[in-house]
């Protein structure tokens, strides 16, 4: 399925540059999730897919259809709004969530908070 | 030409996330613990939709980013309430 957009030779080279950066990005964010060792290691990785990468193929997609159509079209800031609010919220609610289980069992390598780890590097 | 190159860049782009995706689906089969197969359902869906993002810029349609901003929408309800779930035993209290 080779197929493209017939856009000029300067929409398409900031399109293409775009979505390649944008996949890019994406993938080191999941390659990321993989290889990290610990779950706390493994929250920041697809942080990179759902930021970057999210912004740069948005540009990408609104290059495009504002040039194909030759009137801006940016109803694509609607995700970039969207991702952006959601994202922090989910990780956050799901890092609270493993720090309650791994308390909640009294696993060792837990995260102490900042004020306990003063006191242990003090002491 | 230069749509040629356009064209290859983009099935590329889409080759890329499409490992992307592998690798999220490889966290949620393979994930010592719960939350960690929720990470990887998120990072899973945020893949397809700058996935779907792609087809759309590669047809000109934006049918594609209906459905885009649809995967966003309910995968952000998904995470947290699987999150909630993780954190108290139960979605609704």
């Amino acid at each position: 399925m080779i197929q493209a957009p017939d856009l000029p030779l300067w929409a398409a080279l900031i399109v293409g540059m775009m979505v390649l950066l944008g996949a890019t990005i994406a993938l080191i964010g999941s390659i990321g999730l993989v290889q990290l060792k610990s779950f706390y290691d493994r929250v920041h990785a697809p942080t990179l897919g759902a930021t970057l990468g999210t912004g740069a193929i948005l540009i990408a997609s609104i290059i495009c259809f504002s040039v194909l159509r030759s009137r801006p079209v940016v109803h694509e800031i609607l995700i970039a709004v969207f991702v952006t609010l959601t994202t922090p919220v989910t990780l956050m609610l799901l890092a609270r969530a493993a720090l309650y289980r791994d308390r909640s069992e009294g696993a060792t390598h837990v995260p102490t908070d900042g004020g306990e780890a003063d006191d242990s590097l003090a002491s | 030409m230069s749509i040629l190159i356009l064209a290859f860049i983009i099935t590329f782009s889409q080759v890329l996330l499409g490992i992307a995706m592998g690798c999220a689906t490889f966290r949620v089969l393979r994930g010592p613990r719960a939350h960690d197969r929720v990470l990887g359902l998120d990072t899973l869906y945020v893949n397809a939709m700058l996935l779907l993002l792609t087809y759309g810029i590669q047809t000109g349609r934006t049918l594609y980013f209906e459905a885009a901003l649809a995967i966003g929408l309910l995968g952000f309800a998904g995470t947290v309430a699987l999150a909630k779930f993780l954190m108290r035993g139960e979605v609704i209290e």
